[in-house]
């Protein structure tokens, strides 16, 4: 048997039904692989320390800066329910198998933060409707991961508790938002975790980190408890190492939510593990030119070209397509997430919870100096972006300009799907990058975005699948958009590649 | 509201040659159970922030999901105005920063607002007025900051937060501080009779905001200034009468009015600007992208009319066109619930209308004014005043007798029967015990006329140079010596006839 984090969440669910392992014995090790490997620089702070101290230091080449924080107690506790209700034959779908959780989603059981000072010793007094389901399911959770502050940003560098390492080269980005959750997955310290996608962002940390992720259709997995950055756009969604993973985690975690969140779709949830081996021949699968044009790297090219032609041996075809708006989705995304977040972010404000500075002579001043000192450049900016593109004036012209565009985004894309079942692409033109290679450029990481954002504006469901290793022997990540509703689908067109593939189950040297 | 309307002649008086522009703003309560957008209370004058959950204080991760009955009554509304329910309106969020607005942003309606158009009528003296309505769109309440507790600090208290609140916004239609006071009693009558809002004016359920310009006959709008918070009849009456001076006093010291908000203090009975346009925030307003538009299709709209039974509106057309009414008699009469349904509970009984209506707007009114009561807590009877009424039609009471009864059964517990028949029972022992069966009888009349000829020979004189006065004044004599009791039309008719036969 292989080690117990080299596990898949059916490896690990089918150990622990078998009573082959506890759940004790894998949140133990999950525990001590997350202290010793994951540990940020949260640990500075008290409150949200993982319990025992770390022995790396955060940054070194042994830790990758994923955990936010942890409350061992409470894991152990929970695993020890679980192997109480295996014993008893009352295990549920996902019985003991250990999860950790993005923190933008608010937990009773740990700190939330959203990578942001502005919520340092923030604690919910509720979970996330998300984190309840899986919790329902009998996952155990291990902690609450890194990300960047509010979700915003593309390489994880933007929270405010110290950036996330790519387990493949701890030199690099390991992507983002969903930063800590793409590198604590490739990094073996939870077999699964959540993330969040609102213009790429479980989908691109994924790609890079060599790992597999699924943003379900917009309204498909409640919002409620998942911190707004772009109320629209937000949309939830499992990370794991193979799609057979997602696709246990995605049957959990969606679903009506009606009473709480009223963009959620009245729509029942599915067992998305039952298409997975449905038969690719005759799938169309729609390349839009757009995504393979300049702009896209040689290495990434390759890779998603070669997975391209695996796809077609296993029956598909492939069908050029066109999403000509794609280049603008860029424009049209940085006006309307920003406008949205500019609002969202209002009630940090210093008034009812989290950080208050220090020090002002009125309310003006305390708004000021909490929200100046509390959010970083990134959030700032945004928000700076999205109160002018909001103000009387210009709304006209950028917001509802955007929205206008937006449309003809999700048009162009109904048109597509008459020519194909599904299209696919590249994650992202590039591999990660270097650390701090384009921090200082906000508009150079806004472009790398390019390929995952339309699908985001037009609500559909989209998945990154390892597909190769590129320059730095770095992971590549293929891109798959389903139509509405077609998670489906996208799980079983993954699964199939997985069975001839084993991009998905090779792990990061950090990983041993 | 800002459709400038120009007349060649002015709607209302004048005041020092200015014409008197008014429009209303109306923040309205409404009744619902739980919160617009999260399911906490709304209950008022809990301990703070005892009625207010994660949503409410916009705690992370929150979301606000639509009160369906918040809807309804907005529907409800819209329908008795006569206004048109939008079957798409739309959430947006209006951004500004304040402690007592958790979220930063109020959920309010902007561009398309769930109620469109509408018109409220009502009676200013004899003269029906119609003040025309822009729009009714549902929005959030704000919390309250409580800034007198504690030093140096202010308090929050959230439980207000996401009260539902309906606000209802007029053209500039109204043209004297009477008629907004009587424009805004018109509206709380219909809040509270459809029953969408408690009309609670002291804890906030109705309140007001004025916008009040002045011009010369035919010019375009002035510039107005918005008074904040009238949540008295009282004080929005002064404080209108107040602001119209002062705006009149500006002008014509040469100032210019700027545009402004402007708080009413009751005790100095003076206006103060609280902020000019100048500092006037930039809303940021946009579509909340966390809730859907909110659409009310028909089948919805019509549902709700048929719980809603009829609205005063449709009652005081029916008076006038099934009982034949004045309109002015049929608006009284639909003033409230109570008043209408005694009203009918009384016609009901064979009670002529008119007559009903004459003693309901008049002793009845004036008594039950006196002891602040209404129709529903009135001393006597709808079948009481139908049995009274229906001895006067049949000529066993006269007016005069009638009202002594009246005197005597307004004193009277059994007064309150509501079992027609014992009513009517109730009555006609009073007549009898009281005396006060009318005198139909000729030759006991006669025998009266006749000593009152004989002691005023004067008159007779008088009344043969044709003199009416004088022929009134035996009238009154006769009635007098009847103890009122005689019917007068009788009295007439034989007076006339003894004097030709003289």
């Amino acid at each position: 048997m292989s080690a117990i984090h080299e596990l898949s969440v059916k490896a690990l669910q089918q150990a622990l039904q078998t009573q082959q392992l506890s759940a004790r014995q894998v949140t133990e090790h999950f525990l001590a692989r997350a202290r010793n490997h994951g540990a940020s620089l949260a640990h500075l702070a008290s409150d949200m320390a993982p319990q025992s101290p770390s022995p790396s230091t955060p940054g070194s080449k042994a830790s990758c800066g994923a955990f936010l924080s942890m409350n061992e107690a409470h894991s152990l506790k929970a695993a020890d329910e679980s192997d109480r209700r295996i014993q008893a034959g009352q295990a549920r779908a996902l019985e003991g198998v250990p999860i950790a959780h993005k923190d933008i989603f608010v937990t009773q059981d740990f700190p939330t933060t959203a990578g942001s000072k502005i919520l340092a010793g923030y604690r919910s007094p509720f979970n996330a409707t998300v984190v309840s389901r899986l919790q329902s399911a009998g996952m155990v959770s291990l902690g609450k991961l890194n990300c960047d502050e509010f979700a915003m940003g593309s390489a994880n560098e933007n929270s405010a508790f110290g950036v996330v390492h790519n387990p493949w080269d701890h030199t690099r980005i390991a992507g983002g938002s969903s930063g800590g959750s793409a590198a604590a997955v490739a990094m073996g310290l939870t077999p699964a975790a959540t993330g969040t996608d609102t213009g790429g962002s479980i989908r691109q940390p994924a790609a890079f980190c060599g790992i597999t992720g699924i943003k379900p259709t917009y309204g498909r997995a409640s919002r409620y408890g998942m911190i707004a950055y772009a109320s629209s756009l937000d949309q939830a969604g499992p990370m794991a190492r193979s799609a057979e993973d997602c696709a246990s985690l995605l049957s959990v975690l969606c679903g009506p939510d009606i009473e709480r969140d009223s963009t959620s779709l009245d729509i029942p949830s599915a067992d998305f593990t039952l298409g997975l081996n449905q038969d690719l021949q005759g799938l169309r699968i729609g390349l839009p030119k757009e995504f393979f044009a300049k702009g896209l790297s040689d290495d990434v090219r390759d890779s998603v070209r070669a997975a391209l032609d695996a796809l077609v041996r296993l029956g598909a075809q492939l069908v050029d397509i066109e999403l000509p708006k794609t280049e603008l989705s860029i424009p049209v995304y940085y006006v309307l997430a920003p406008a949205e977040a500019s609002s969202n972010l209002s009630r940090f404000d210093g008034v009812k919870f989290g950080f208050r500075a220090q020090g002002y002579k009125d309310l003006d001043e305390m708004y000021l100096k909490t929200r100046s000192e509390g959010f970083g450049a990134e959030v700032q900016r945004r928000i700076m972006v999205g109160a002018y593109v909001l103000s009387h004036g210009y709304y006209d012209a950028y917001y509802v300009q955007a929205q206008k565009i937006r449309r003809m985004i999700s048009d162009d894309f109904q048109r597509a799907f008459s020519q194909c079942d599904v299209i696919a692409g590249p994650v992202a033109p590039t591999v990660a990058w270097k650390l701090g290679e384009k921090s200082s450029d906000p508009l150079s990481n806004y472009l790398a975005d390019i390929f995952t954002l339309p699908a985001s504006l037009a609500g559909l469901p989209g998945m990154s699948v390892p597909c190769g290793f590129g320059e730095g022997h770095m992971p590549v990540g293929l891109q798959l958009i389903g139509n509405y509703l077609k998670e489906s689908q996208l799980l079983n067109v993954a699964h199939r590649y997985q069975g001839v593939s084993d991009w998905h189950t090779q792990l990061p040297g950090s990983a041993a | 509201m800002n459709t400038p309307t120009t007349h060649a002649q002015p709607l209302g008086p004048l005041v020092d040659g200015f014409e008197v522009v008014i429009g209303f703003e109306t923040h309205t309560q409404l009744t619902t159970q739980s919160k617009i957008f999260s399911r906490a209370s709304t209950a008022f004058g809990a301990e703070a922030n005892t009625q207010a959950c994660a949503v409410d204080l916009a705690l992370p991760g929150t979301l606000p999901v639509m009160n369906k009955m918040a809807v309804e009554r907005a529907i409800e509304f819209g329908l008795a105005v006569g206004g048109e329910i939008s079957e798409r309106s739309v959430f947006a969020r209006k951004n500004y920063f304040y402690p007592d607005l958790p979220k930063g942003y109020q959920i309010s309606q902007f561009e398309i607002p769930v109620v469109v158009g509408g018109e409220v009528s009502f009676f200013l003296g004899e003269t029906k007025k119609s003040v025309r309505l822009v729009r009714a769109h549902l929005e959030e309440d704000a919390g309250k900051s409580l800034h007198e507790d504690f030093v140096n600090q202010s308090g929050i208290d959230l439980n207000r937060a996401g009260t539902p609140l309906l606000e209802i916004v007029t053209e500039p239609d109204m043209r004297s501080s009477a008629e907004a006071v009587a424009y805004a009693k018109e509206l709380h009558k219909i809040v509270t009779w459809i029953g969408i809002c408690d009309g609670n004016m002291q804890e906030g359920s109705f309140r007001c905001d004025a916008n009040v310009s002045v011009r010369r006959p035919g010019e375009p709008l002035g510039t107005r200034r918005e008074i904040k918070n009238l949540n008295s009849f009282k004080f929005m009456q002064q404080a209108i009468d107040y602001e119209v001076r002062w705006q009149i006093e500006q002008l014509l010291d040469g100032h210019k009015i700027i545009q402004a908000t402007v708080l009413f203090n009751p005790d100095t009975g003076e206006t103060k600007s609280m902020r000019t346009k100048e500092d006037a925030a930039e809303y940021r307003y946009f579509p909340d992208p966390d809730l859907p538009p909110l659409v009310v299709d028909r089948h919805w709209v019509e549902e709700v009319r048929s719980r809603m039974g009829e609205l005063p509106r449709d009652k005081a057309t029916r008076f006038v066109r099934d009982f034949g009414l004045p309109e002015y008699d049929a608006s009284a009469l639909t003033q409230n619930r109570p008043s209408a349904h005694y009203f009918e509970e009384a016609v009901s009984l064979g009670a002529q209308a008119k007559l009903v209506s004459n003693w309901m707007m008049g002793e009845l009114s004036r008594r039950l004014n006196v002891a602040h009561l209404d129709f529903a807590a009135s001393p006597l009877s709808a079948q009481t005043l139908a049995a009274l009424i229906v001895r006067i039609m049949d000529g066993t009471l006269s007016n005069h007798s009638a009202k002594t009864l009246l005197e005597s059964l307004w004193q009277l517990d059994g007064s309150r029967e509501s079992d027609a028949k014992a009513a009517q029972t109730l009555v006609d022992q009073f007549v009898d015990s009281l005396g006060l069966k009318a005198m139909n009888d000729t030759s006991a009349l006669e025998l009266i006329i006749d000593q009152v000829i004989a002691a005023n020979p004067d008159n007779i004189t008088q009344i043969k140079a044709g003199k009416d006065k004088a022929f009134n004044a035996l009238v009154g004599q006769v009635m007098k010596a009847s103890k009122g009791k005689a019917n007068p039309q009788v009295v007439n008719d034989l007076l006339q006839a003894k004097l030709a036969a003289l």
